[in-house]
């Protein structure tokens, strides 16, 4: 199925490489469904939610190595949701960190991917996640870490709705307009669907870019399409042009994006794949990829 | 043994304003409570290495475990309580399971926030921080031995718990052998018991072994300051030829002290094993001291447990 070399897409120029990688999302959410489905285990909707913010990270954004992942000059990535593990697993794998075929191992016995990341385990994985809260605050310190090592590494944290009811998302965030560290950049993967139901019900969070303001960030003055690659890349050039410490950038996004019946549903947030929703959903995946491939 | 007392948090803020000059890497956190705690000094004289987070414990954890990643060596520093529970998600999760070199810093333990009350007092720490893989659990007897618990555990390579007392307690061990990680100190030899004891009530043990040597009863005395590793084959070597062992030691006998001990020695010899320290309960307000005495923690309270033990295991 693999129908694009995703170290290719490093060497493309930038609109060429928009498309390569909108497709290359959309191609991660077929591999990623297939090791779900084959495992039985694992979460859909918020890997298929996260799919392109990882990849515009990975692909675009970051300055790394994935031949030597403890490059101290490395950016670092935080996935604060760690339960989309199984989409960084992918982007990594084909990032070049580890073997594409170890992906086959997720989530089992002996396996170097856990079912939520482990920093020990897994290259280029640079901070353990699963129970929710934690990410942003280990960000903070990462980021003030290259004040006091004189780096200028970006530490990026991807946080999820999930994430923000905890009260100590929130005291991270209080910390970050103290201290201001440099280069560390919030993103908010908002894809308003919780394990059990829609945020509205379970945790309203809205009106999300005025709290992040209110709370002393610089929060980028749109909502970007999550979904987009092209959206994705314009607010990392708002990033890139920022003074202000920290900064937020909340992206609209859809849990379970790309399978019709996914979407936006809680039941996905972790229930295994059947047979049967597979074949449908692996069907509308391949026809959304063909869709992209007609219209380069 | 001199006469003299110190503050185990005294010396921990005098050390860290010492080793500033000569660790680059070290930085210090803390909670808003810096003041009480003696890191403020080091906050006064290397600002740009230390952060005080507000009252955010969990934040000020998991922000040192993003330090310890890039390879600076953070001490947290709160009071034991906070540090124990309300971080143990953190601590768990992020420090531990990474084993990443963090030194945690649980000030005012035991009953040494004695004024404050319940709500204050450490004194089931060492039973949750016990319980985390790849975690070191060291509990001083004194200042002196505080201070150099801290300098090994800045250079340890995983996680650490320091036990700090808010109080003077008496110095014991400043002519003494320096602290050995993992291992007790041997602190007199004897054959009719063995009295194993850790953290403040160690001066208190010494007393009492005292007065059991006058009345005859021949006391083996171990201070066991790493209770994680703890030292099982001097406990074992000693529990092996004394036969009975009283532990003792400020914290819940609920898997303090007295359960690692026991944990260390019952598979592997024969001994009768009593553990002396808080009954499962909360504390109070009052007097360090005369909380400490209420709750069975005084050198009297040794001898009489050592007695009823010996009384309860004649042949």
């Amino acid at each position: 199925m693999v129908t694009i070399d995703p170290i290719d897409v490093l060497g493309q120029n930038r609109s060429a490489k928009r498309a390569r990688m909108q497709q290359l999302a959309q191609q991660f959410r077929v591999n990623v469904l297939d090791i779900l489905h084959d495992k039985g285990t694992g979460h859909w909707g918020g890997a298929a939610s996260a799919a392109e913010l990882l990849v515009a990270l990975y692909f675009d954004a970051m300055n790394v190595r994935p031949a030597e992942p403890a490059w101290p000059g490395r950016d670092r990535l935080v996935l604060s949701k760690g339960h989309a593990s199984c989409m960084l697993y992918t982007v990594l794998a084909h990032r070049g960190y580890f073997p594409v075929e170890e992906l086959n191992t997720f989530r089992q016995l002996n396996s170097r991917l856990q079912g939520h990341p482990c920093m020990r385990k897994t290259p280029g994985v640079e901070m353990s996640t699963g129970s929710l809260g934690h990410g942003l605050s280990v960000g903070v310190g990462m980021a003030l870490a290259a004040r006091v090592q004189k780096r200028s590494y970006w530490t990026y944290v991807v946080i999820g709705d999930g994430d923000l009811n905890e009260g100590q998302t929130w005291e991270a965030i209080m910390s970050g307009a103290k201290f201001r560290p440099e280069r560390l950049v919030a993103l908010v993967d908002y894809n308003k669907v919780q394990l059990d139901g829609p945020s509205s019900e379970i945790m309203p969070l809205d009106p999300l870019p005025d709290k992040f303001r209110a709370f002393g960030w610089n929060v980028a003055p749109e909502c970007y399409d999550g979904h987009d690659i092209a959206a994705i890349l314009e607010s990392f050039d708002w990033m890139r042009a920022q003074q202000q410490w920290p900064v937020a950038i909340i992206y609209r996004t859809h849990k379970g994006r790309g399978v019709s019946f996914m979407e936006d549903s809680a039941y996905w947030h972790g229930s295994p794949v059947d047979d049967t929703s597979y074949e449908k959903a692996r069907a509308e995946l391949l026809a959304g990829l063909a869709r992209m491939e007609a219209e380069l | 043994m001199t006469a003299a007392t110190a503050a185990m948090r005294d010396a921990f803020g005098t050390a860290l304003l010492e080793l500033g000059a000569t660790c680059p890497d070290l930085v210090v956190l803390d909670a808003d409570v810096a003041t009480s705690t003696r890191t403020s000094a080091f906050g006064k004289k290397y600002p740009e290495r230390f952060f005080n987070v507000g009252v955010a414990e969990a934040n000020m954890t998991d922000i040192a475990a993003g330090f310890a990643t890039c390879g600076l060596r953070p001490v947290v520093s709160t009071f034991g309580l906070f540090l124990s529970l309300k971080c143990a998600d953190q601590i768990r999760n992020i420090i531990a399971y990474n084993n990443l070199p963090v030194v945690l810093a649980g000030n005012y333990a035991g009953f040494s926030d004695s004024y404050d009350g319940a709500s204050h007092q450490a004194i089931l720490d060492i039973s949750i921080l016990r319980a985390m893989p790849n975690m070191a659990v060291i509990v001083p007897g004194d200042a002196v031995e505080l201070r150099q618990a801290l300098e090994f555990a800045l250079k340890r390579n995983g996680p650490t718990y320091l036990r700090i007392c808010r109080n003077p307690t008496p110095v014991l061990f400043d002519d003494a052998p320096p602290f050995e990680f993992g291992r007790v100190r041997k602190l007199r030899d004897g054959s009719d018991l063995t009295i194993a004891v850790s953290g403040v009530p160690t001066f208190m043990a010494i007393e009492a072994a005292r007065r059991l040597a006058a009345r005859g009863v021949s006391v083996d005395l171990l201070e066991v300051s790493t209770l994680k590793p703890v030292d099982a084959q001097a406990l074992v070597e000693s529990a092996s030829k004394t036969g009975r062992v009283l532990t003792v030691e400020e914290h819940t006998i609920v898997g303090g002290a007295g359960g690692a001990i026991a944990e260390a020695i019952s598979s592997r010899c024969r001994a009768v094993i009593d553990r002396l320290g808080i009954e499962d309960c909360f504390g109070e307000s009052g007097d360090y001291v005369l909380l400490l005495e209420k709750y069975g923690i005084s050198s009297l309270n040794i001898e009489r447990r050592a007695d009823a033990l010996l009384e309860r295991t004649r042949p």
